[in-house]
């Protein structure tokens, strides 16, 4: 028997505000669905849209790219950056056709254990009930012998 | 035209411009750059419909800087080309004599300041077909669009001549070369494809001047200058500013403003 799919969730998370927030869920001991891997950079203003291409290449279903509220940032001005960039990007995935709902864009602080959790449990039951992305998959192994 | 080479010739005469850069017949009925370095070369100047290129794709060349000052024959496009060069600072105020050709008119503008004046006289509009497909891509559901430029990106054999074609990219060191690490694909199946294509178009957004001779430069005829208008266009919209209108712009995505607008981060 097939077993039942479970999506893998790429997170981008920046070192100060989420990968604190997300550590505060462990140490709070609120439990959230396990799809999640984490990848801490340090700041959002890291997160290249490579990344997230470079994450769907490799097999992700759903991706979470989250940081510091706007005003909260370590390096003062990252996520400012990092927002107009992902309103740009998400119009071009949007124009090229990509599922934009398997995209989640957030702002976790460190304080917010409980939401990270809330945000995981959401975007898992979200990318679970869409299915694997196979649209992706699909080209992913077109043309490659 | 008479104009055109008259002044051409004047120009490399008086030793003012060591080239003047223009379009001469190609094969069949295309046009091609041409240098004309002495005044005996000017009457191979060729000025119709046909000379679509945009010539400022060279004059950010090493080969051409090293030349000297030259003249640059510059329909609207390529006036834009030059003056969002100059705002990123890959052209000095200056370094060209722009022989601005306007529906047969010719003007010649020296400096940063006078094509800044000429261009803001002028009204950018697309290509009536450019809308049209536009509008068309934007009406479509999301799933057909995916399968529209997988059908395009099919025929796509990663020529490079989109790239290459565009005056905006300058970059001796580009994404798409560099394989440590490897971030897009070299080979031209499917994801290597669709990666170089969202990548170029991230590299263009809020710096394309649309002048369209990407689309014009693909040999298998995929639009791919729909994908870098309607990024520009975006940036347009959400930042209010648009690239090729003024001398001095800050690049839309290394800045920002603290109440830069958006309704989808959670």
């Amino acid at each position: 028997m097939a077993e039942p799919f479970e999506p893998k969730i790429t997170a981008f998370v920046c070192n100060w505000c989420t990968y604190a927030g997300a550590d505060l869920t462990g140490t709070s001991r609120i439990k959230y669905q396990s799809n999640v891997r984490v990848l801490r950079v340090p700041c959002t203003g890291r997160i290249d849209y490579m990344m997230v291409l470079k994450a769907l290449h490799k097999g992700a279903d759903g991706i979470i790219v989250s940081g510091c509220h706007p005003n909260d940032c370590h390096y003062t001005s990252g996520n400012y950056h990092a927002r107009r960039r992902w309103m740009v990007f998400k119009k071009m995935m949007e124009v090229m056709g990509v599922d934009m709902r398997r995209i989640t864009f957030s702002w976790v602080s460190a304080a917010e254990g409980a939401r990270w959790a809330q945000l995981v449990n959401e975007v898992t039951d979200q990318v679970r009930a869409l299915g694997p992305y196979s649209e992706f998959r699909q080209i992913v192994g077109a043309g490659i012998e | 035209m008479e104009a055109l080479k008259q002044r051409a010739i004047e120009l490399l005469e008086k030793g003012e411009v060591k080239a003047v850069l223009g379009y001469a017949k190609g094969t069949g009925q295309a046009r091609r750059a041409f240098f004309a370095r002495q005044p005996g070369q000017v009457d191979k100047l060729v000025l119709d419909e046909a000379c679509t290129q945009n010539l400022a794709a060279y004059a950010t060349k090493h080969e051409v800087k090293k030349l000297g000052r030259v003249a640059i024959v510059a329909p609207p496009a390529t006036q834009r080309a030059l003056i969002q060069l100059m705002a990123e600072r890959q052209l000095r105020d200056g370094d060209l004599a722009i022989l601005a050709v306007d529906e047969g008119a010719i003007k010649e503008l020296g400096s940063a300041a006078a094509l800044e004046e000429h261009l803001a006289l002028k009204a950018q509009g697309l290509d009536a077909k450019d809308k049209t497909l536009l509008a068309k891509l934007d009406a479509m559901s999301r799933e057909d669009r995916w399968a529209y430029w997988q059908n395009e990106f099919s025929r796509c054999m990663k020529c490079y001549a989109c790239r290459n074609s565009c005056p905006m990219c300058y970059c001796e060191h580009c994404t798409m070369d560099c394989n440590r690490p490897q971030w897009v694909p070299v080979a031209s199946h499917s994801i290597g494809n669709l990666e170089y294509h969202m990548v170029r178009t991230m590299h263009l957004a809020g710096r394309c001047v649309e002048c369209g001779d990407c689309g014009r430069a693909c040999p298998v005829g995929i639009p791919v200058h729909l994908l870098t208008i309607s990024a520009e266009e975006t940036v347009h919209e959400l930042f209010g500013q648009r690239a090729g209108a003024k001398a001095k712009l800050d690049y839309a995505l290394s800045t920002f403003k603290t109440d830069d607008k958006e309704s989808f981060i959670r």
